[in-house]
């Protein structure tokens, strides 16, 4: 199946998905809104999204934003799957109802950038000792230890 | 009510293929939890790439599955092509080809040469690790390396291909099938390893699609699914090749595929190599890359079917030097994941011979 | 007098297993070696013999280490309840024709009875370590030991019954080359029982490596170490002399020095072939070995008394 079959076959299903879905890069990218994130998920599992590949998260300063990436093996395609959190307040709903795989992930991006999944049955950090202080992979992140490298250009 | 008895196997335990700790909980000697606590080998890779530039990255991904270092260059520089549209030679996309088929069997050598000497089976850990031997060797011979490649850039290769090494390496991919079939009659005709692990940690296909495993321990459970290929990438839709399946998912099928996959990978080589014969030496880099690479904004994932299963890599370029985030999305990770669900109501030998039909290499599940 | 001879047979006896168990690790490691494509201790002395002269040294060298929370006394003197009555087995060995160090009348009951103490030092060295896994290691010693000694014990018996004695002596001294197929399966069903009571692999379940670290004796280092081997090793080459002895007739052969040598030469051949076991299978798991014990080689070991027994009452 194609991208652009996809965006039928997803529009005709969902049609208030429709607008969230573009092509980016060969890539079929839904970006939806933080308080959608967990009904699109839903949908997108009916759909034949049945495997859960990765979960992460990007800090974008004011943003933090989420990244899943599905694939369907019957269809043979994958979606890449985007939601935009605040940073003061990066909670988001925790999709280990629809794919037990979230479950490590989850607590991974709980774990590096300090978003919280709510639902998850057993959020706490998996990489860190539980007693670390602060979330690495957050750009503000200061460790004495972190050795910035110039600006080549 | 009995009193239940906490055992603490790891981090440092013959048996955790690394640096992994276990907390099990026993009844008698059978497990009725266990925990499987990670991060012990966490460097922090994802943190350093933020600051490195895009080729001082490719020796980090060496370090990520140092079982399988070819694998994690490769997914890498794969992300780095897309984001930053590079094309690669053909001859470049068959050594990679080669040296990543010739690296799962190098990978699998290791998968079943431990779950074999987690049996206790050490005899077959060493048969095992000749066959790894000769692969590493070749490497050796190709990038100066037996471990650590460094080999797979983005824009090629580092380095074409030795005089003689075709030779070396059509020997060995002669030889290799035979010693498969003496491990299948010394490991998996053996009665004690069958009984030990068939039926041993049971995956049905369901379980494994919903927790996201991939590799041999998916295609194990009888999840038809393969990225080389469902996902075709590079050279493989030129390769005529099968994908070996499991029919019951325990730890027996888990392993054997491996074995069988070791077959293939040989079959793939063969046809690579008479293929590459085509191709004028020499043309292994892309022409005209800048020393700094500095792709536009975006964002680019790609992933290949590693040793162990699905490797992807996401990236995300804010036009800088550096990338601005990347995301290595290991097999291991989600594979290991599934631990609690398949050693629970075994005993514990039975929880080590799971862990080992997992076959997890932990720098690659810390990162 | 008889105080003073025991002194000097417990002292030949440790000597001997000494000696035995540093020959026997270079053995085995050249055997494993051979089996597992690689070459086994070469560089001192040809072939790597006095690898082992060196490794002792080593051993006694080595830092006494007793856990933190160990239980100190129980844990520094449990090595020696392993060793000493294995070593004591050792005296019932007939190794010459009609004599034995001990020529007791209940020989066989007691090379049968005494090595099992051991199991006493193997449980305590296991919970005086305070260690969950050398705790799991000493309750499989324990279950494992007491299993095996049924089909050991009935497979011996089927010899006593056709010498009529209890005395090893007497047995070898009545051996008859027709018992060797007539107690076959019972010399079959020995060895794998005697395997099983020295943890060894296959059955090597109370020290697995891959799961228990080294089980009951996994807190151990330096020389109490070493006496755990040895006490492994002193059970093998004690398990091979006898039941030479026993179902094979051993010193009954020759007379003379001949006969001390081909006996001890046959059971070295029986020492090897247990070591070519362990470096060959892979390790069973605790249900499957209790199976095997209680399914397979008890009822097998009461046939073949069966057998013999009828064989006795016709003769």
């Amino acid at each position: 199946m194609s991208l652009v079959e996809l965006r039928e076959h997803l529009c005709a299903t969902f049609p208030d998905l429709c607008p969230l879905f573009s092509i980016e890069f060969g890539d079929g990218v839904l970006q939806v809104g933080p308080e959608r994130l967990h009904e699109a998920m839903e949908g997108l599992k009916t759909l034949g999204f049945d495997m859960l590949g990765m979960v992460t998260a990007v800090d974008f300063g004011e943003e933090f934003e989420l990244v899943y990436r599905l694939r369907a093996r019957e269809m043979g395609v994958a979606i890449i799957v985007r939601a935009r959190l605040p940073r003061h307040t990066p909670r988001a709903a925790s999709v280990t109802d629809l794919w037990p795989a979230a479950d490590w992930h989850e607590r991974e991006v709980y774990d590096l950038f300090g978003i919280v999944f709510e639902g998850h049955p057993d959020l706490r950090r998996i990489l860190l000792p539980d007693d670390w202080v602060g979330h690495p992979l957050r750009k503000d992140y200061e460790d004495p230890s972190i050795i910035r490298r110039p600006d080549y250009r | 009510m009995s009193e239940r008895l906490v055992v603490n196997i790891g981090p440092s335990h013959p048996s955790t293929h690394g640096v992994c700790r276990i907390v099990v909980e026993l009844d008698g000697e059978i497990v009725t939890h266990a925990e499987p606590i990670i991060g012990h080998l966490h460097r922090g890779i994802e943190k350093m790439a933020e600051n490195r530039t895009y080729l001082q990255i490719v020796p980090l991904t060496d370090r990520l599955d140092y079982v399988g270092s070819m694998y994690a260059n490769w997914a890498y520089c794969r992300a780095v092509e897309r984001l930053a549209g590079i094309r690669v030679p053909e001859r470049a996309e068959y050594i990679r080809v080669i040296v990543c088929e010739l690296q799962r069997i190098a990978s699998h050598m290791m998968g079943i040469g431990s779950a074999a000497a987690d049996t206790g089976a050490f005899t077959v850990f060493m048969y095992a690790f000749e066959q790894r031997e000769l692969v590493v060797d070749l490497f050796e011979a190709l990038c100066g390396s037996r471990l650590t490649y460094n080999y797979v850039r983005p824009g090629g290769v580092s380095a074409d291909l030795p005089d003689g090494w075709v030779d070396r390496c059509r020997t060995f991919i002669k030889g290799h099938p035979d010693a498969m079939r003496e491990i299948d009659r010394m490991l998996f005709g053996n009665v004690i390893f069958r009984a030990r692990t068939k039926g041993i940690g049971v995956l049905d296909a369901a379980d494994a699609v919903a927790w996201g495993a991939s590799g041999p321990v998916a295609r194990g459970s009888g999840v038809d699914y393969d990225l080389r290929r469902d996902d075709p990438y590079s050279m493989y839709p030129r390769f005529d090749f099968t994908v070996p399946l499991g029919e019951r998912g325990d730890s027996y099928d888990r392993a054997r595929v491996r074995l069988w996959e070791c077959v293939e990978s040989c079959r793939i080589v063969e046809q690579a190599l008479d293929q590459l014969a085509e191709y004028e030496p020499g043309v292994i880099m892309t022409e005209g890359l800048p020393r700094l690479l500095a792709p536009g904004r975006g964002d680019a994932y790609d992933h290949i079917e590693s040793a162990r299963g699905c490797l992807g890599v996401y990236l995300v370029s804010d036009g800088g030097v550096c990338p601005y985030r990347m995301k290595v999305r290991s097999p291991a990770f989600s594979n290991l994941a599934l631990l609690p669900l398949l050693a629970t109501g075994h005993t514990l030998s039975d929880l080590i011979v799971v862990l080992g039909s997992l076959d997890p290499v932990f720098g690659e599940v810390d990162r | 007098m008889s105080l003073l001879l025991g002194f000097a047979y417990g002292l030949a006896a440790v000597g001997l297993i000494a000696g035995g168990a540093v020959i026997g690790v270079w053995w085995e490691r050249k055997v494993a070696g051979r089996i597992q494509l690689r070459l086994g201790p070469q560089q001192l002395g040809p072939a790597g013999v006095f690898q082992m002269l060196a490794d002792v040294p080593k051993l006694l060298f080595k830092e006494d280490i007793v856990p933190y929370g160990a239980d100190r006394p129980t844990f520094r003197y449990a090595p020696m309840l392993v060793f000493a009555p294995i070593a004591a087995s050792v005296a019932v060995v007939p190794f010459w024709a009609g004599w034995a160090p001990l020529d007791s009348v209940v020989g066989v009951a007691f090379f049968l009875a005494v090595p099992s103490v051991a199991v006493l030092g193997m449980l305590l060295s296991a919970w005086a370590s305070h260690n969950t896994l050398s705790t799991i290691g000493g309750m499989r010693a324990a279950a494992q030991m007491v299993s095996y000694e049924v089909p050991r014990t009935l497979a011996v018996l089927s010899v006593v019954v056709l010498a009529g004695s209890l005395q090893p002596t007497e047995i070898t001294g009545a051996w008859r080359w027709w018992w060797v197929p007539l107690t076959a399966v019972g010399f079959l069903v020995y060895l794998i029982a005697s395997v099983a009571e020295m943890n060894r692999g296959p059955f090597d379940l109370p020290e697995a490596e891959s799961e228990l670290v080294a089980g009951y004796f996994a807190d151990y280092s330096g020389f109490r170490w070493a006496i755990f081997m040895m006490a492994e090793y002193g059970s093998m080459i004690a398990a091979a002399l006898f039941g030479t002895a026993l179902f094979l007739g051993g010193p009954a052969w020759f007379a003379g020095v001949g006969g001390l040598i081909a006996y001890v030469g046959v059971a070295c051949v029986i020492i090897t072939a247990i070591m070519w076991a362990k470096w060959t299978f892979p390790r069973m798991r605790q249900d499957h070995l209790m199976t095997f014990c209680w399914t397979v080689l008890t009822p097998l070991a009461l046939v073949q008394l069966l057998v013999a027994g009828a064989v006795a009452v016709w003769l």
